[in-house]
């Protein structure tokens, strides 16, 4: 569990959460990037870019 | 086991999708050690002492950046998957499309200009409804199907605004009024791994934009298209895009080099990721 750096919300983190992983805030639907596990810490999610695809 | 920076296999990342979990967990169940790289850490000297790395999981999202990180590996001799080479077709709409036809391969009539003119010229000679697409470009972001001249005027305009010289590079292929979905397989080297169907109700189909995935059967002509599609842009671990004409013939769309694959997972049931970390260690010999 951490907190939301948007809005404060408490954001859960799964048991199989990795490093880089995005999630999503279940308050104010901020993109989060997960950059801590132990402890979990959250930040804001890098935008998307342009050229971004598969 | 993620073993930090020595590990013979390194996987770069943009993000940690799905797609790269996935990875990450086959190798674990394999215990292959590896080095995750995040490509926002990523520097690398010209020539300086030997990387440790003998191959990498190019998971680069960025179809920029993507090419120049193959290419950087490569120079160190790292097997890269994709290779640069692959990225560099295989990120361009029309390379792609020059590769397809150069080797015979079906695909959509297509036609490129490089101004609004000569765009709606060709347009006037190739027909209506079309769609133009961006030469660079995924997820179906800024396709568009023009159905008369003034909306091909419009778009056109538009596209002059954007103002990236790549909008000046006007690709334009004949829509095809596909039957409510279009269809991938997944090529690793020379096994055509699994297929499926995308479906929706709009004329795009890309999972990105909502589509749903059913699997499909892989026929003896789908897999024997699939690798020829493949080997004409290259070969490695690729996702081709296939749309159906109202009678059936099958016409390559494009072709995917970093592909996404849990809806492909979710609908065939097929570890798409466990076979891609098989392939990436068979073709560097680890």
């Amino acid at each position: 569990m951490s907190n939301c750096p948007e809005c404060d919300a408490q954001v859960s983190i799964t048991a199989d959460a990795r490093v880089g992983e995005i999630v999503t805030c279940p308050d104010c639907q901020t993109e989060l990037e997960i950059l801590g596990l132990d402890p979990a810490e959250l930040a804001l999610a890098p935008e998307v870019d342009e050229d971004w695809g598969e | 086991m993620s073993v930090g920076r020595d590990a013979p296999l390194a996987v770069l990342t943009s993000r940690v999708r799905i797609e790269e979990k996935r990875i990450f967990d086959a190798l674990e169940r394999r215990n292959i050690p590896y080095c995750h790289l995040d490509e926002r850490d990523l520097s690398m000297a010209l020539a300086d002492e030997p990387v440790p790395w003998a191959a990498l999981i190019n998971r680069c999202m960025s179809n920029t950046r993507s090419p120049y990180v193959a290419r950087l590996f490569e120079a160190r001799g790292v097997m890269v998957c994709n290779s640069s080479q692959v990225i560099a077709t295989c990120g361009d709409k029309l390379l792609t499309s020059l590769a397809l036809v150069q080797a015979g391969l079906p695909t959509p009539r297509t036609a490129v200009a490089l101004t609004p003119e000569a765009a709606l010229e060709a347009l006037d000679r190739f027909g209506y409804p079309a769609v133009l697409k961006p030469v660079s470009g995924s997820w179906g972001r800024l396709l568009a199907k023009v159905n008369d001249r003034d909306a091909a005027e419009a778009v056109l305009e538009h596209k002059q605004v954007l103002g990236s010289p790549m909008h000046s590079v006007i690709y334009m292929q004949e829509y095809i009024d596909k039957p409510g979905r279009d269809l991938r397989t997944i090529v690793l080297g020379k096994r055509v791994l699994c297929a499926m169907y995308r479906h929706a109700e709009h004329w795009i189909t890309n999972t990105a934009r909502g589509a749903t995935t059913t699997a499909c059967e892989i026929t003896d002509e789908l897999a024997e298209l699939s690798l020829r599609v493949a080997h004409a842009v290259g070969g490695g671990a690729l996702a081709i895009d296939f749309l159906e004409r109202a009678d059936g013939t099958l016409l390559v769309n494009e072709v995917n080099h970093t592909m996404e694959f849990h809806g492909m997972m979710a609908a065939t049931k097929v570890d798409v990721a466990d076979a891609l970390v098989q392939y990436v260690l068979e073709v560097a010999e680890l």
